[in-house]
């Protein structure tokens, strides 16, 4: 090993002599066993992981139509889409970015921690918490945008979409000017005095309307209060005939909630560890042990995962 | 622990924070080419979308590989370490071609359902058959 750094030197064993092995002296892979069972750890948890993201795969697989992620997510809290109509993946972006500044104060609080810098370390990883606050913020405005505003529950999805160009009929049942394309998703929107608290209609979408319960000739209003519409298809085997809009994928919000869910629980669960090693790096433990805030690093290890696992579930729920 | 120095590790970490950011706009800015957002003309090129998707794709695992090999210090770990840790991860690949095929043969068959369930019944099928609630799958989604 190279001599820059003294730190860890200390528990890295090279024994030649095979007697110290049943005494536990030697490490194996020259780690300690916090480090290793750490690796071992991740490599379950990444299993995990794994498995639901391959069952959203699979589903969405199964399933003829599928929610458009840059329609589903095109909605942010700093009034992007409120100015420009709509923001694909805008707010999202911000949120991996969160985790990315995070990973890097992580990396930062671990180098300290090698120069046996108790300051520095205790720096880098309040901002490393601040980092998962902030991006289990941004979650819990995209989990209350989605239940609230557009009545997404476990098995509701109001995220439906159109397998052919067609246009929308109007309130009397005319055709509209508004199009659509093949691929294209919609939302159902809930009327306002069955949604309870003020929920807007978005403009467009005939909020100047009185909507009245039942199968009328533009929409069918169904006893819950969504407001299906009504289309035609110009092309495709269902061509000239009047539809009315379905709600999609029933499994998308259970895997959507529950995946994001998951993941955001690592990572409350991560800031909860880094706000008691923080503590107790402050306290001067890690300090007085002498091996390079080894503590800092294990938990490193877990925070770097957790933006790891975030790489996978924006790449299979937002880009793909 | 670190083969660099102090200085050059902390410049590092910098280059990473950029790497890291400038891959994942990339990203974004093809994954929204794909869905039609940039040039109208792309939208529903089924083409256009899986090259898209494999790009976003590679470029994701590139982020992961970096993540593992410099943030979670996997390079300067021993072989066996890395090994024992990264081979298990090779059965996802499996998993995955398995699953996905699971998925599409799902589909079919669930077209192939509705696809019978359209056909008359002839009354010499009619006596042998169950009332059709017994079998029938009522698909919402």
């Amino acid at each position: 090993m190279a001599t820059t750094d003294t730190a860890l030197e200390h528990h890295v064993h090279e024994h030649d002599h095979d007697g110290d092995a049943w005494s536990g002296a030697q490490s194996p892979f020259k780690a300690s066993y916090g480090k290793l069972m750490m690796w071992y750890f991740l490599l379950s948890d990444a299993f995990t992981f794994a498995g639901f993201l391959i069952t959203y795969g699979a589903l969405r697989f199964s399933s003829p139509t599928w929610p458009v992620p840059d329609f589903v997510f095109a909605t942010d809290p700093f009034g992007i889409s409120a100015t420009l109509g709509k923001a694909p993946l805008i707010f999202v972006t911000f949120m991996s970015f969160l985790l990315i500044i995070s990973s890097v104060t992580m990396v930062r609080a671990v180098q300290e921690g090698h120069r046996e810098n108790k300051n520095g370390v205790l720096i880098w990883m309040i901002l490393t918490i601040f980092g998962g606050l902030g991006f289990l913020g941004c979650q819990a405005w995209e989990w209350t945008n989605l239940i609230g505003g557009e009545n997404m529950s476990l098995t509701r999805n109001t995220f439906g979409t159109h397998t052919a160009d067609g246009y929308y009929l109007d309130h009397e049942g005319k055709k509209s000017a508004e199009t659509f394309r093949h691929g294209e998703s919609y939302l159902i929107h809930r009327h306002a005095a069955e949604a309870g608290h003020g929920e807007s209609h978005e403009a467009g979408h005939g909020a100047a309307h009185e909507y009245k319960p039942g199968d009328q000739a533009g929409y069918m209003m169904d006893d819950q209060g969504f407001i299906h519409r009504k289309y035609v298809y110009a092309d495709g085997p269902l061509k000239g005939q009047t539809q009315t809009e379905q709600f999609g994928p029933r499994a998308f919000g259970a895997l959507f909630f529950f995946i994001t869910g998951f993941h955001g629980f690592h990572v409350f669960s991560g800031v909860v560890f880094l706000v008691i090693i923080a503590l107790n790096v402050a306290s001067g433990v890690y300090a007085a042990r002498k091996n390079g805030y080894e503590m800092v690093e294990k938990i490193g290890l877990y925070w770097h995962f957790v933006d790891l696992v975030w790489v996978f579930v924006f790449l299979v729920f937002y880009l793909l | 622990m670190s083969h660099v120095s102090y200085e050059q590790s902390k410049k590092n970490v910098v280059k990473g924070l950029i790497l890291l950011a400038v891959v994942t706009l990339i990203e974004v800015v093809i994954s929204l080419f794909g869905k039609g957002h940039i040039f109208k003309g792309v939208h529903g090129n089924v083409i256009v979308l899986a090259i898209c998707g494999l790009l976003i794709t590679a470029f994701s695992l590139y982020k992961a590989y970096f993540i593992v090999y410099e943030f979670m210090h996997m390079k300067y770990e021993v072989k066996g370490l890395a090994m024992s840790v990264l081979l298990p991860t090779l059965l996802l690949v499996w998993a995955i071609i398995a699953f996905f095929q699971e998925g599409n043969a799902w589909k079919n068959r669930r077209e192939d359902v509705q696809k019978r369930n359209a056909q008359p019944i002839t009354p010499a099928q009619e006596g042998s058959l169950l009332s059709p609630d017994t079998y029938q799958m009522d698909w919402k989604g």
